[in-house]
């Protein structure tokens, strides 16, 4: 085995054990007729933005770039952290981190992968002058608030130092005790010193530390972008196919006809239209799988029909309203299942039983009983219409929100609606202004796999996605007390007591946990699909 | 002839600073914040927000942000996209998929439109021309997408005849499925335009001369019918490039095909004036350019028509 020689203590241990499963379940799959020099081919969309670690936020660039860059840590098919170039991270407190890095790990170009390469590349990301779009994930940095102040032109944040070649230290703000899970997010992946020259023209042709590298002008905008395994790569994610070619679709149903005729080999989303169908369609050949991601309403906390204790019996009367599995099973054709917390059962520490979940389950008659309590107390406006908005200018989202618009008119006997807008800009001004005059579609994809993830940047006081201001100095204090601690484990048993506060104020109504259906063709084998829906292309082997 | 031709380029200017003011305008005006679409739902410093509002100039009033659009199209400069690509290249890259896109479909639909015309109209009333003017009422009825997606499900999954979407640059042969389906509605219609002008045509006085002083059928019906029929078939085929270079949303998305009516979709929803203008402004140049074509093409079919 290749690894053994360059990776050591901890590393071994946690790549072997992934190696061997990873060849056990190929072995299934008919693992001799795998063919490793052939291209898969698999849908994105156009990634938004040049490929830059700090500048990438969304799917498209995404995939790209996880396979393009690794971190110091990977998520295996679990969610679970796996040491990629860093060789230990270690703290006392939560607070202070040593990292130190595996040595002779290289980038594409052949370049060494230095501890600078890391400091350097989060000091980009987080300086205010060079506008990266997940600039946010280094605030727990200290020294961030200085390189990201408004015209700020320093970039270089305290807390990062480095010791040697491999090793660097960095201080937090505060003790936060998820930090090294988010470490494998594209945000912290380093860059090489050439990357600097012209940043942009190195978004174009990114030279990373992944399993694949970009072929020769591989990125063909909107159309194409294809990849070629990247030898220099030392690492859990070996790639066992010859490369892989994204295909850009702007139309998932095109995709989806493209994938049955064997023209393309991986659909990561069935889209709306083909949900009833794709077990039939592709027997064998599909998954239907929960990721780490799931759809809630907010009800902002401003709007003055929701405020005080009437407030909180109303939010539950419209959570315990909606017949979640009725949407589920005549929308989404049985595909999601019912939301009964605020996180994703993917996730560790995920709790299906916390105290106080009832006011997720669908009880009409309670529903109506507590609309007529907080009636009493302070009655609802006559004739206002409760709303929910929504763009509409994507498949999906306009069928169920109508459906629950309908069980909450019914069943609590005033007039609910969906208020469409044409699209997702128009829908982020009225949410980011805080002009709504009802609720809104809303939902979470993790970033990292963790509790924290899904509670702090959306509920906590002044957090950058608490779209309906929500506000609880008890909750503000749980997370401050779960991020504190020095395990993982023992931080998500806080975080779940601070989920029960969020059980009793219901800020948004959670909905359902999201689940990725997804496709292959003939031509392929071994797909798997990760902890965040996406297919590990590079343990794809074709026939 | 020239004098005329000169006009026309001239009247081109007003139209061509009036249409990209509007457009630009309409963009403008869309509600929504395309900064805020940026970052999809997850949160962004303020200080990044900032300065991508800077960038994009979208911190100033619509004269202003207008005005330095005008400025950097004199430099030849047509801005940026929201991902910090050219717009030049972007299109650059669009419109030759669209165009080999349009000049297939109307190469289908002028060829097969004329040809199934002429004989409808000389037919009138027998079997062929029944057939053809059911045929296509039938195509006129049916929306574009529901051809689109049948074809695409017969010919490309079921029959395995053609790749179902296309592949990467969109090469020649496998744009024939889609230019036939977005020709397809237009062919109906330069079936019926033709048909009916030849009818009309065959009773005509030039036309009862030319038959009475002994000319051969064949020579009646293909100089003196055919070539005054054709006026108003030159007319619509002429919009309908323009229509066809705009790009077809519909077709371009089941096909997979990576030309102009998405880019322009896309561009709207994001709020990406700079992209919006840009194609439009093209396109004002198209529209202008075929109605010239198609006006120069009444002198040649028809020798009563000059132009001075």
């Amino acid at each position: 085995m290749r690894y053994s020689r360059t990776s050591k203590a901890l590393g071994v241990a946690a790549v072997l054990a992934l190696t061997l499963t990873a060849c056990g379940g190929s072995d299934g799959g008919g693992n001799a007729g795998g063919d490793t020099s052939k291209v898969i081919t698999a849908d994105n969309t156009e990634p938004q933005n040049g490929l830059l670690p700090a500048n990438t936020n969304e799917v498209g660039g995404g995939k790209v770039m996880d396979l393009v860059f690794s971190g110091l840590v990977s998520y295996d098919v679990n969610g679970k952290i796996v040491n990629e170039i860093a060789d230990s991270i270690d703290t006392k407190d939560s607070q202070n981190y040593t990292i130190k890095l595996k040595s002779g790990m290289k980038f594409s170009d052949g370049s060494p992968v230095t501890a600078k390469n890391f400091v350097d590349a989060w000091n980009f990301g987080a300086a205010a002058k060079n506008a990266q779009l997940n600039s946010y994930f280094f605030e727990s940095i200290k020294g961030y608030d200085k390189v990201n102040a408004e015209k700020s032109t320093e970039d270089k944040m305290e807390g990062l130092k480095v010791v040697d070649d491999t090793t660097f230290t960095v201080e937090l703000a505060q003790p936060e005790s998820d930090f090294p899970l988010r470490l494998g997010y594209t945000a912290f992946y380093p860059l090489p010193e050439s990357a600097y020259d012209d940043i942009d023209a190195f978004g174009q042709n990114p030279v990373g530390t992944g399993p694949y590298k970009l072929a020769e002008g591989g990125w063909k905008h909107d159309v194409s972008i294809e990849l070629v395994p990247n030898e220099n790569y030392e690492g859990p994610r070996k790639a066992k196919n010859g490369g892989v070619t994204f295909t850009i679709f702007s139309n998932p149903d095109a995709a989806y006809t493209s994938v049955q005729s064997d023209t393309l080999d991986i659909l990561q989303q069935v889209p709306p239209s083909g949900l009833q169908n794709y077990e039939s369609d592709f027997k064998g050949r599909f998954v239907n799988q929960p990721y780490a991601g799931n759809a809630t309403m907010t009800i902002p906390s401003y709007l003055p029909e929701f405020e005080g204790e009437a407030g909180s019996m109303r939010r539950q009367a419209i959570s315990m309203a909606i017949d979640r599995q009725q949407i589920i099973d005549k929308i989404f054709y049985g595909t999601k299942k019912p939301a009964v917390e605020f996180t994703s059962p993917v996730i560790d520490g995920y709790k299906a039983d916390l105290p106080g979940n009832e006011v997720l389950k669908f009880d009409a008659a309670k529903a109506k009983d507590l609309w007529e309590k907080a009636d009493a107390i302070k009655p609802w406006p006559a004739g206002k219409v409760f709303t929910i908005t929504s763009n509409i200018d994507g498949p999906g989202n306009k069928e169920y929100i109508t459906a629950m618009a309908n069980q909450i008119s019914t069943n609590l006997g005033i007039k609910a609606q969906l208020n469409p807008v044409s699209s997702f800009k128009e829908m982020r001004e009225l949410v980011n202004k805080k002009s709504l005059t009802g609720a809104s579609r809303a939902g979470w994809q993790a970033d990292y796999p963790s509790l924290y993830n899904f509670l702090g940047p959306l509920y906590g006081t002044g957090a950058g996605s608490n779209d309906g201001n929500y506000s609880n100095p008890k909750f503000d204090e749980k997370l401050k007390e779960g991020l504190a601690q020095t395990s993982v484990e023992a931080g998500n048993k806080i975080f779940n007591e601070a989920q029960e506060i969020l059980l009793k104020d219901l800020p948004v109504v959670p909905l359902w946990y999201q689940a990725a259906q997804g496709v292959w063709s003939n031509n392929v084998n071994n797909v798997e699909f990760g902890w965040n829906g996406v297919p590990l292309y590079y343990n794809v082997t074709a026939k | 002839m020239l004098m005329f031709t000169l006009r026309r380029f001239l009247q081109l200017i007003p139209v061509f600073f009036g249409a990209t003011l509007l457009v630009y305008f309409l963009v403008f005006a869309t509600p929504g914040d395309p900064i805020a679409a940026l970052s999809g739902g997850k949160p962004m410093a303020p200080a990044v927000e900032e300065a991508l509002r800077a960038q994009y100039n979208l911190d100033q009033p619509f004269w202003i942000q207008y005005g330095l659009y005008l400025k950097n199209l004199v430099t030849l400069n047509l801005g940026q996209t929201f991902s910090g690509q050219e717009v030049a290249a972007v299109i650059g890259r669009a419109y030759p998929v669209t165009a080999r896109l349009a000049i297939m479909a109307l190469a289908f639909e002028a060829i097969f439109g004329v040809l199934f015309g002429v004989i409808a109209g000389l037919r009138k009333g027998k079997l062929f021309d029944g057939t053809v003017l059911v045929g296509s009422l039938i195509v006129i009825a049916v929306p574009t997408f529901v051809l689109g997606f049948v074809l695409q499900l017969v010919v490309g999954v079921q029959l395995g005849w053609a790749r179902p979407t296309v592949s990467g640059t969109a090469p020649w042969d496998e744009l024939v499925l889609p230019a036939l389906v977005l020709g397809l509605v237009s062919l109906a219609y330069v079936i019926r335009l033709t048909r009916a002008s030849i009818s009309e045509n065959m009773s005509a006085d030039y036309v009862r001369t030319a038959t009475a002083k002994g000319l051969s059928r064949r020579r009646v019906v293909m100089v003196h019918i055919l070539r005054n029929s054709l006026i108003p078939v030159v007319t619509f085929l002429g919009a309908d490039l323009g229509a066809l270079m705009g790009g077809a949303i519909v077709t371009e998305g089941i096909f997979n095909v990576p030309g102009v009516g998405n880019l322009l979709y896309q561009a709207i929803l994001k709020g990406e004036s700079a992209t919006v203008v840009a194609v439009v402004g093209i396109l004002v140049i198209v529209f202008v350019v075929a109605n010239l074509v198609v006006d120069l093409l009444y002198a040649l079919l028809d020798p009563r028509i000059r132009y001075v």
